[in-house]
């Protein structure tokens, strides 16, 4: 048997009193696809940090290719043969693809002779692995997906034998995530090593060979993934039984609550980021807005939450509302019974240094409940926020931490709570479950069914198309700020909506 | 407005321009690799006080050059260890060495020279003269002719004007600062360095995970500020001038920053801009009062109206500059 490509003993990390990784041991074949699945916070990116020569292990050792490695920064990381593709890619945008490529590997103090070099390499690897990308477009002229294989190809380029990728798909079309997956499948037969981190357990059970599930800073198991299924790591990943499908009654819409028509949205650069849309949401059911990020969906709940403007008209309940000037602001949308969950919790849901108590009154802090006389009342507040961490669970329940002491999947239930405790007629929710640890998943998608079964309306903004699948019961698809069609959630699928995404338009449904 | 005035405005210019082109292309070097440096007026007052101060002393006025380069390498120094190393505010790290400089060159030049904060005037061997080129009309000639140089020069033919006095007759450090437009654009663009140096001011991380070191580029970037603000400050108290005076620099660090953002960051630009800021001040010190029919307007305003257009100029004529994406923030390891 050849020495393992990778193998880590007993490697631990611990952040001040925070055991980030306890005593993690794996071994990782040449030329296999070895997943690593785990919560957020789980240690999976602090594993690889140590791994990719950012963090040093506190304990424990790393063998490369059968030969024990010191790895104390990333030069020693890529002369070992490690490259990295990270979640957030690290490409200086205004540079081309060959500067990016030749960034710190260059030959010689001239530029002139490496960028030629680079260019022949380039289109060596290019054939060789079918990853075409035009050298001399600038990053920020070319789309994600593509960017992706320029990280991909920095680590070819410095010979790297095993990629390690951290959630690649994140920021992908299922379209593109396939060919990513062909890429690396291509990759593997060629003999490298690649290992996958992801928490989406449909990507671990299509395209690796080996798995391990990591919880709580520790390996809980490795195991083939042939002889494994999606409930047992799930399992292994939150420690109980979880359950992977959304529980739900058929819908019984009612009126419509939202109409949406002809709304067109132009942003500060003058781009029309949403083109004349029509759409309507009615009582009692989940419209799921799917689509890429960036095609004006964000553009669309903003100008529906009040923190844009737009051109058009929408109706809440039959009563037309203001796109622009006074009554258009957030303020008087909540007064017309629409609860909004931004899409970013950090910049738009929350005030990240202020404590959970006065988070939970944003928004709604003229209210009576919170207010005595021309002050604030804090103590009801505090209470009030005590509540609603019971009910949603919210872990610690302490109202004096500071929202950035929560764990994201916290954060957002803190969001949540606030927002639906309202009891809303429409209520907008963008990227419900982004960054979110699957535990809090499940009890966010119970809630928003919750609400769906008392009659509300509620139009899901996601890019998760799993996500629009299981919770949504009509679909509509988002692409270049127009609606490209709807569908049933019943009576599609990922292959279809993923076209949509990526502009094939739909038959009109 | 005649033939040869013009050419004296324009030489004038030339020579206005320098400290300012030199402190600009400083002021590049640092922002390009994402640490604003506001303390560039700062530098060039330290380094026009320790150049004229040793030059004073020694007689030697490249002794006072290396000194002032010196001085003005520790405050980038300081600004480094405050901005890279601690990851301080850069602005707060600049605007402390301002008052650091300002305040320190007046209180050595008094203890040392005692002449009310400023240092003797400089001889002839203490200052960098001008290099007459061949063919050029010059001092020696003059002396030759045993006639005044203006009027060899009023006889001359245009291009001759031209030749002695707008291309000759400079002190050295112009010719220097000139030299320094070509050489910082192909550093930046050609060399391994420059292309390092750019993508630390863009996305550090990107720098950080190809397995550079960024504080080890920022401090060189740093470092190359601190020199060329040296030679700026030197050029100032011993080729424009002869001798330290207290706030010599009068803005002009500020001034460079106005061109840098003008020149959007970009070197051929800069020496347009500066060459721009320069004509300004040419302008103000050679028609000191104009006569509007019979009003003349006053001295001060001919003075204050290169700061006047360095406003009027960034507020309408720049249209959308884009600094380096990563100025300004201390790079942080992250996930």
């Amino acid at each position: 048997m050849t020495a393992p490509a990778i193998e880590l003993k007993g490697i631990s990390k611990a952040f001040g009193p925070v055991q980030a990784n306890k005593d993690i041991s794996i071994s990782v074949q040449p030329g296999t696809i070895h997943g690593i699945i785990g919560e957020n916070g789980a240690g999976k990116s602090t594993l690889m940090s140590i791994l990719y020569g950012f963090y040093k292990a506190d304990k424990g050792e790393i063998w490369i290719k059968g030969t024990k490695t010191e790895i104390p920064d990333s030069q020693a990381a890529i002369s070992a043969g490690i490259g990295m593709v990270f979640q957030h890619f690290k490409l200086v945008e205004n540079f081309t693809v060959l500067e990016n490529i030749v960034l710190g590997a260059e030959d010689s103090g001239l530029l002139m002779p490496s960028l030629s070099r680079a260019r022949k390499e380039l289109k060596e690897l290019e054939e060789e692995y079918e990853l075409y990308v035009d050298p001399d477009k600038r990053i920020d002229e070319i789309g994600v997906g593509l960017q992706q294989r320029v990280e991909i190809l920095k680590a070819l380029y410095r010979k790297a034998d095993i990629l390690i990728l951290d959630e690649p798909t994140g920021v992908l079309t299922p379209p593109e995530a396939d060919q990513l997956f062909r890429i690396l499948d291509r990759l593997r037969s060629e003999g490298k090593t690649i290992i996958l981190i992801t928490h989406k357990l449909r990507e671990i059970m299509e395209y690796t060979d080996t798995v391990s599930v990591m919880r709580r800073g520790e390996m809980n198991a490795t195991v083939k993934t042939s002889e494994s299924s999606p409930e047992q790591l799930a399992e292994l990943m939150v420690g109980r039984k979880v359950l992977l499908r959304v529980d739900k009654v058929p819908a019984r819409p009612g009126k419509p609550v939202l109409e949406i028509e002809n709304l067109s949205v132009v942003d500060s650069a003058g781009v029309e980021r949403v083109k004349g849309i029509d759409l309507t949401v009615r009582a009692g059911e989940i419209l799921g807005l799917a689509g890429v990020a960036g095609n004006g969906q964000s553009e669309l709940l903003e100008v529906l939450g009040g923190m844009r403007v737009g051109t058009g008209t929408i109706r809440v309940n039959g009563a037309p509302l203001p796109l622009s000037g006074s009554g258009s602001d957030a303020r008087s949308r909540r007064h017309a019974g629409i609860a909004h969950v931004p899409e970013d919790r950090q910049r738009e849901g929350l005030i990240m240094d202020f404590h959970a108590w006065e988070n939970i009154g944003f928004g709604y802090h003229r209210e009576e409940i919170y207010r005595k006389g021309v002050l604030l009342n804090n103590a009801a507040l505090r209470a009030d926020t005590e509540a609603k961490m019971a009910k949603f669970d919210v872990r610690p329940p302490n109202p004096w931490l500071a929202a950035k002491s929560f764990s994201g999947g916290n954060q957002q239930k803190l969001v949540v709570a606030r927002e639906i405790e309202r009891n809303p007629d429409l209520l907008l929710i963008g990227q419900p479950t982004r960054g979110v640890d699957i535990g809090a998943i499940e009890f966010i998608h119970q809630q928003i069914v919750a609400l769906r079964d008392q009659g509300k309306a509620i139009l899901l903004v996601s890019v998760e198309l799993e996500e629009i699948l299981s919770l949504s019961d009509r679909v509509a698809v988002m692409f270049d700020g127009k609606i490209m069609g709807e569908r049933p959630a019943d009576q599609t699928d990922e292959k279809e909506l993923g076209l949509m995404m990526a502009g094939v338009a739909g038959e009109a449904a | 407005m005649d033939f040869l005035t013009l050419i004296q405005v324009l030489d004038s210019t030339m020579r206005m321009a320098t400290p300012l082109l030199l402190a600009c292309l400083a002021g590049l070097f640092s922002e390009r690799a994402g640490i604003f440096d506001i303390g560039l007026e700062g530098k060039m007052l330290m380094a026009a006080f320790f150049s004229a101060a040793v030059a004073a002393a020694t007689g030697n006025v490249w002794l006072g050059l290396l000194s002032g380069v010196a001085s003005s390498l520790v405050l980038s120094g300081l600004h480094g260890l405050a901005s890279i190393t601690f990851r301080g505010n850069q602005l707060i790290s600049g605007v402390a060495l301002n008052f650091l400089a300002s305040g320190l060159t007046v209180l050595i030049a008094e203890s040392w020279f005692r002449q009310g904060g400023r240092t003797p005037s400089l001889l002839t061997d203490g200052r960098f003269n001008g290099i007459e080129l061949p063919f050029a009309i010059g001092p020696a000639d003059a002396a030759a002719a045993d006639r005044p140089l203006n009027e060899l020069i009023k006889e001359a033919g245009p291009i001759q004007q031209l030749y002695s006095e707008l291309i000759s007759g400079h002190s050295i450090l112009v010719y220097v600062a000139l030299l320094f437009v070509p050489l910082t654009w192909w550093v930046l663009f050609r060399t391994r360095f420059g292309l390092r140096l750019r993508a630390v001011g863009e996305n550090p991380a990107a720098v950080d995970t190809a397995g550079v070191s960024v504080q080890g580029l920022r401090f060189a970037a740093v470092g190359i500020c601190g020199l060329l603000c040296g030679i700026a400050g030197a050029y100032l108290a011993t080729g424009l001038q002869a001798g330290f005076v207290r706030e010599m620099t009068s803005g002009r660090g500020y001034i460079a920053l106005a061109a840098l953002i003008f020149a959007k960051w970009r070197p051929w630009h800069a020496l347009g801009a500066c060459l721009l800021f320069g004509l300004l001040q040419a302008i103000a010190l050679r028609f000191q009062s104009i006569q509007f029919g019979g009003f003349t307007i006053p001295v001060q305003v001919m003075d204050a109206l290169p700061y006047i257009l360095t406003v009027v100029i960034l507020a309408g004529f720049v249209g959308k500059a884009i600094p380096p994406r990563a100025g300004g923030q201390p790079y942080v390891k992250e996930r």
